[in-house]
């Protein structure tokens, strides 16, 4: 039986950026995630992997001390929550511009502005449609547990080196905070500089005699130069779409209405569902596990047999975009929602369920 | 004797360092840029760190300093060079890495971000290009620009009621416990660069030895920002820059 | 003893800055009458006879474009 540990979803985080072979994290404090910091600052990791941790100045530096860290081939994350994103996406803007791998935490609690502390999902759109100028994407995964949180690390740093793209966990202040049991999994070396040598022969590791000098930069003044970069991108996008979409379905076999809900209120709807089965409603849930890419296709091959569809957010409707944008008007898309860090109970989300398929 | 007897192989006493690229750079004509540029890459030539060396470049003129010296670099967005910097030398102790930065960059946009690497002491070069003016945008008004200079957003000069007063941001960067080498040069005469090209040869050096951040100031000039033709930006920069910005060491340890 | 010397100048990649020209010793060099393909007038050794080949006019060069040459005659 591997180890399991009680831990907030934040720990987990941080044990598992050890875990998994990371060389730095560079991050802000910040609530509701700044148990990251806290506990890699206390678990000294580059006495033990070598894995360097730094207090940045703020979210600005911090995730362009992950530009600089991703040019030179290195994994490097940050951890942030809302407002610190904010203040990150200039820098999220360049890394996808010029194609550079890196892990993004947001524990995402209530805005606009300062907003409140308290849990949220209101940065999807930031989050999945970009945030940062210019056309670009990240690959945004939602855990809904703290297990998810430990295991989201390792799979995001694999994405984004698979795409050289940032790759973010979109997560809300329930899943940081929450404690669960969290299996650690088997311990990953840090990359060698051969290694990355190797495996990233475009990183800033120093030009050999044997190579041309090795650029990072995301500025492309000739214009068929910079269309073609763009085209690069779209290009990447799309394979993601075709190759890394993951969900999870609930009871949706049979069912004729489905909730679509991602992080903490994917948790509370998995509930909702169980109370609509007693009363003999086919109920079924669809958790995005990648928002982007996002489960468009498995939306599209439901559609057939289902009544209606639901978003259920701690936001006013930004999945409900995505949900309808695949349903594309066959059928009626409802909503329901809170905000301010009030996390609905089941039941006020099956009663909201109800009033959406009578009205 | 015949010129051409003169031009020999064995009698060349200074050439082109192989460490700068045959690409002709893009600046203007007299643009100090250049001259830094080479003297960078004579002093990468002389310690021979060609392949242990990391370039960050800024956002303004020297955008493009990548197509000039062969080395590895990083083009970071505005004011951010040393967050990057931090983090490639943290991941890469045994690298040289230096920052490339104007004032608008440094002074301005990146005013956190270079006070915050300098108080940790990062063990990288910084070399600061003060030309008082934004060149890359068109000439207008720097946080370094003198009272009473005009640039396109100082049309009636610098008025320090309305602009704030000229920031001598190298004088507070001497003042943090984390670097060790505070200097200001300048590249317009023979005696001025050679010296500023022992500045950024002990800066590098002092990142090997691990003493902590080495800050290299070139007060230079813009002569298309200024109006001036190359030698007359020169004789301006030493005649109203100097007195503001004087040359030499604010610290040495 | 004396010291002679001779620069050649990558007239393609002159600006035609002047900064060499002033801070030559020796009044050595001039910008020619003739321009290069960008429309500059390039530096060139103007009195060959006067040069000791000092290497301050490459040292100030900002486009690197002057090779020096000296010999001791």
């Amino acid at each position: 039986m591997a180890e399991q540990i009680l831990m907030k979803g934040n720990e987990a985080i941080a044990h598992a950026a050890i875990r998994c072979g990371c060389d730095g994290y560079f991050g802000y404090p910040i609530t509701p995630q700044s148990e990251v910091m806290e506990t890699l600052m206390d678990e000294q990791p580059w006495e033990t992997t070598g894995m360097v941790v730094l207090q940045a100045e703020s979210e600005t530096s911090s995730i362009n001390m992950l530009y600089g860290g991703a040019s030179c081939g290195k994994k490097v994350m940050t951890s942030s929550s809302s407002p610190g994103l904010s203040l990150m996406c200039e820098g999220l803007s360049y890394l996808a511009g010029a194609e550079l791998p890196c892990l993004v935490v947001n524990v995402v609690r209530g805005g606009p502005g300062l907003g409140t502390i308290q849990p949220g999902q209101g940065d999807y759109f930031q989050a999945c449609k970009g945030g940062g100028h210019g056309d670009y994407k990240m690959i945004v995964l939602a855990p809904s547990s703290a297990q998810e949180m430990y295991d989201f690390v390792d799979l995001g740093f694999e994405l984004a080196f698979k795409y050289r793209n940032p790759a973010m966990i979109l997560a809300d202040g329930v899943v940081g905070q929450m404690m669960e049991k969290v299996e650690l999994r088997p311990m990953k070396p840090r990359w060698t500089n051969e290694e990355i040598i190797k495996k990233m022969p475009w990183a800033t590791t120093g030009k050999t005699s044997d190579r041309k000098q090795n650029v990072i930069t995301s500025l492309a003044l000739d214009a068929a130069v910079h269309e073609r970069l763009n085209h690069t991108l779209i290009e990447k996008y799309k394979k993601m779409e075709d190759e890394d979409v993951r969900f999870e379905s609930i009871q949706c076999e049979d069912a004729e209405h489905v909730i679509v809900a991602y992080g903490c209120m994917s948790r509370i709807c998995e509930s909702t569902i169980e109370m609509a089965r007693k009363e003999g409603i086919k109920l079924g849930l669809l958790r995005p596990i990648t928002l982007f890419p996002f489960p468009t296709k498995e939306i599209d091959r439901m559609v057939p047999q289902l009544k209606s569809m639901m978003s259920v957010e701690l936001s006013t409707g930004q999945m409900l975009e995505d949900v309808k944008l695949a349903v594309n008007g066959r059928l009626p898309v409802n909503f329901f929602g809170r905000l301010g860090g009030i996390v609905p109970s089941p039941e006020e989300v099956f009663e909201a369920f109800k009033k959406s398929i009578n009205k | 004797m015949d010129v051409k007897d003169i031009i020999k192989p064995e009698n060349r006493v200074y050439s082109k360092s192989p460490v700068l690229t045959s690409t002709i750079m893009h600046y203007c004509p007299g643009c100090s840029h250049g001259t830094v540029h080479k003297l960078i890459a004579e002093v990468i030539e002389e310690m021979g760190i060609q392949e242990e060396t990391i370039g960050i470049s800024p956002v303004g003129c020297a955008v493009f300093a990548y197509n000039y010296i062969d080395i590895d670099w990083q083009q970071a967005a505005h004011g951010r060079a040393p967050a990057l910097a931090t983090a490639t030398k943290r991941l890469h102790p045994e690298k040289y890495v230096f920052t490339y930065q104007g004032d608008g960059d440094l002074a301005s946009i990146g005013t956190a971000e270079i006070m915050h690497a300098c108080n940790r002491g990062e063990n990288i070069v910084v070399i600061f290009i003060n030309n008082a003016i934004y060149g890359m945008t068109g000439g207008q008004m720097a946080p370094t620009t003198l009272i009473g200079m005009k640039t396109a957003t100082s049309p009636y000069g610098r008025d320090p009621k309305l602009h704030g007063q000229p920031l001598k941001i190298t004088n507070l960067i001497a003042q943090l416990d984390g670097t060790c080498y505070v200097t200001r040069q300048s590249v317009q005469t023979a005696a001025a660069a050679r010296k500023t090209k022992r500045a950024i040869k002990k800066a590098f050096e002092n990142s090997a030895l691990g003493k902590g951040t080495s800050f290299v100031e070139v007060v230079s000039t813009c002569n298309s920002g200024w109006k001036l033709s190359p030698v007359k930006a020169n004789e301006w920069m030493v005649e109203n820059m100097f007195p503001e910005y004087p040359i030499g060491d604010l610290k040495d340890r | 003893m004396a010291l002679r010397g001779a620069i050649v100048v990558d007239t393609e990649k002159c600006k035609g800055c002047s900064v060499c020209v002033v801070n030559c010793p020796t009044e050595t060099i001039a910008l020619s009458k003739e321009v290069n393909s960008k429309g500059y007038n390039y530096a060139f050794m103007a009195s060959p006879e006067s040069c000791t080949g000092c290497t301050n006019c490459a040292t100030v060069c900002p486009d690197t474009c002057i090779t020096v040459y000296r010999i001791k005659v």
